[in-house]
């Protein structure tokens, strides 16, 4: 489905390269992580894939078409909070589907279904200022699964959140993936939260960033928090933090 | 009692003025006490001249004031959005504007006669740079992460101006559109000491020419009063248009606590 290979990127002024050679595949209907370390290029490797960078080599296939720009089918949720704080809730899930030419009865019913996914119902009306962090962000991730894209790139979703938030939002993220059988491909600095909802997880290495190993996750689903105490999430977890060690 | 707080410097100033008069410290021509202030601005209120005075400098304030918001927000709005506009204008904009209101008199009585032309022109003039320069730079500083959400749904640019850009510079345009009004305030009285035959500032540079140092002094209250109830209005309606921001979401909370 994402096809990336080689690509790399140096920004105009940066001393050394943001990203160096990443070449992976992201398969149809899978949870897949990345998972770096901070300033290893997570984010450019996210808007290039979205399209709102241009890679300096490499290609980006999506769906076997070369990315050029940003395009609906790959909607992408931000580390900032990025809702648009002029916009209820409402408006906030509805706009994407405004954008696509949705009739407004039909957005409205679409972006209620969504909301309500994402627990947020009786808040349709709440502007994002009077948000918790963790609930600005499940209106993203209704917004932009409420365009029914192919599939939804996540650049460190939970990263502003504390640590009972993130998990929380982590169960939330997973029903929301098992619900929609979206293609979802997530950027994380958290070994725990990768082993968690991945598939597979993607190592990157240090700056200048490249992926040095993917790892299969088979942890069997559907997964609970309770699947964390095990003896194998707890192998896979050890695995890949002695993996990211060794790298440095 | 936040009323009280805010009229307590007044009343501060009227006692010390008031105590400065009966110790003789104060020439009557020069600065009469406020007790015959306040009873020659209550002849004139009487008598409806006032009224009538206020009356024609609020109409010059608001025309000059509608035709700047009009204008300024178009132009404005257009040149944050469209960069080619932007190069043009804005050199030309940044000429024009150093040059005050008030320099601009002369020309206008030239071009427009006395009465109320000259005065609407001013108006136009002291309004519409802050309310220009406020909207260019609401639409050109807007978020990249809000564009970019937008770009990424596939919104049309049109869809953006409306639904992303707008709204999202409206408290910088309604602050620009604020600090217009009240520089379009003080713009009408300059233009009418000078270019006109009614209004607040005609009526005090009368009075100065009759030495009734109490009427000009009621006027300027009245000029003062004036102001301050514009900008309180306009504050007003940024509060019930600002729903969405932080401290409005605040202060309504506190409001009800
Ligand atoms: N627009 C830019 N221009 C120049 N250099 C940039 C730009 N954006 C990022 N960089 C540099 O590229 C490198 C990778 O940045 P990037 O934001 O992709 O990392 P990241 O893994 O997302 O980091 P974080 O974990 O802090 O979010 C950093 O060294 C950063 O300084
Ligand atoms: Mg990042």
């Amino acid at each position: 489905m994402i096809r990336v290979t080689a690509v790399s990127k140096q920004y105009a002024g940066g001393r050394e390269a943001a990203l160096q050679k990443a070449s992976f595949e992201v398969r149809k209907g899978e949870f897949f992580c990345v998972l770096g370390p901070s300033g290893c290029g997570k984010t450019t490797l996210i808007n290039i894939i979205a399209g709102f960078v241009k890679a300096s080599s490499g290609q980006v296939l999506f769906d076997g078409k070369p990315v050029d720009g940003p395009c609906r089918d790959r909607i992408v949720v931000f580390q900032e909070h990025n809702l648009f704080d002029w916009m209820s809730v409402a408006a906030n899930v509805e706009f994407g589907l405004k954008a696509k030419g949705v009739p407004a009865a039909e957005r409205c019913r679409i972006a209620g279904e969504f909301i309500d996914l994402v627990h947020l119902k009786g808040f349709e009306t709440a502007y994002p200022a009077s948000l918790s962090g963790g609930m600005k962000q499940r209106v993203a991730l209704a917004r932009a699964m409420a365009v029914d894209p192919g599939c939804v790139l996540m650049d460190e979703p939970l990263g502003s959140l504390d640590s009972q938030m993130r998990e929380r939002l982590q169960l939330e993220i997973m029903a929301l993936w098992e619900k929609t059988k979206k293609t979802i491909l997530m950027v994380t600095h958290d070994i725990e939260e990768a082993v968690f909802l991945s598939d597979r997880v993607a190592l990157m290495s240090k700056a200048p960033g490249g992926i040095s190993e993917i790892v299969n996750i088979s942890l069997p689903r559907p997964r609970t928090a309770a699947v964390k105490a095990t003896p194998e999430f707890q192998k896979l977890k050890r695995e890949l933090s002695e993996k990211i060690m060794g790298d440095r | 009692m936040k009323i009280l707080k805010k009229a307590l410097p007044f009343f501060a100033v009227l006692l010390i003025w008031e105590l400065l008069f009966r110790f003789g410290l104060l020439n009557e021509y020069l600065l009469p006490s406020p007790l015959s202030v306040a009873k020659a601005g209550l002849a004139l209120a009487g008598s409806g001249e006032l009224f009538l005075d206020l009356f024609a400098s609020v109409k010059r304030v608001l025309a000059g004031f509608l035709a700047a918001a009009v204008f300024g927000l178009t132009l404005g709005t257009l040149s944050g959005y469209g960069r080619s506009l932007s190069d043009a204008i804005m050199p030309l904009c940044e000429f024009l504007r150093p040059i005050p209101p008030i320099a601009w008199i002369p020309i206008a009585i030239l071009w427009f006669g006395l009465g109320d032309n000259p005065a609407y022109f001013i108006v136009f003039i002291g309004a519409f740079f802050p309310i220009f320069i406020n909207s260019y730079w609401g639409i050109r500083e807007s978020r990249l992460m809000h564009l970019n959400v937008a770009r990424n749904f596939g919104a049309s640019r049109f869809l953006v101006l409306t639904d992303v850009l707008l709204p999202g510079s409206l408290p910088r345009i309604l602050h620009g559109l604020r600090i217009g009004l009240g520089l379009g305030w003080t713009s009408v009285i300059s233009a009418e000491l000078v270019g006109a035959q009614s209004g607040l500032g005609y009526m005090i540079q009368m009075n100065r020419v009759m030495l009734k140092t109490e009427n000009i002094i009621a006027g300027m209250v009245t000029i003062g009063l004036a102001g301050l109830l514009m900008n309180y209005l306009m504050l007003l309606l940024e509060k019930r248009l600002l729903t969405w921001r932080k401290d409005t979401l605040r202060s309504a909370e506190t409001a009800e606590a």
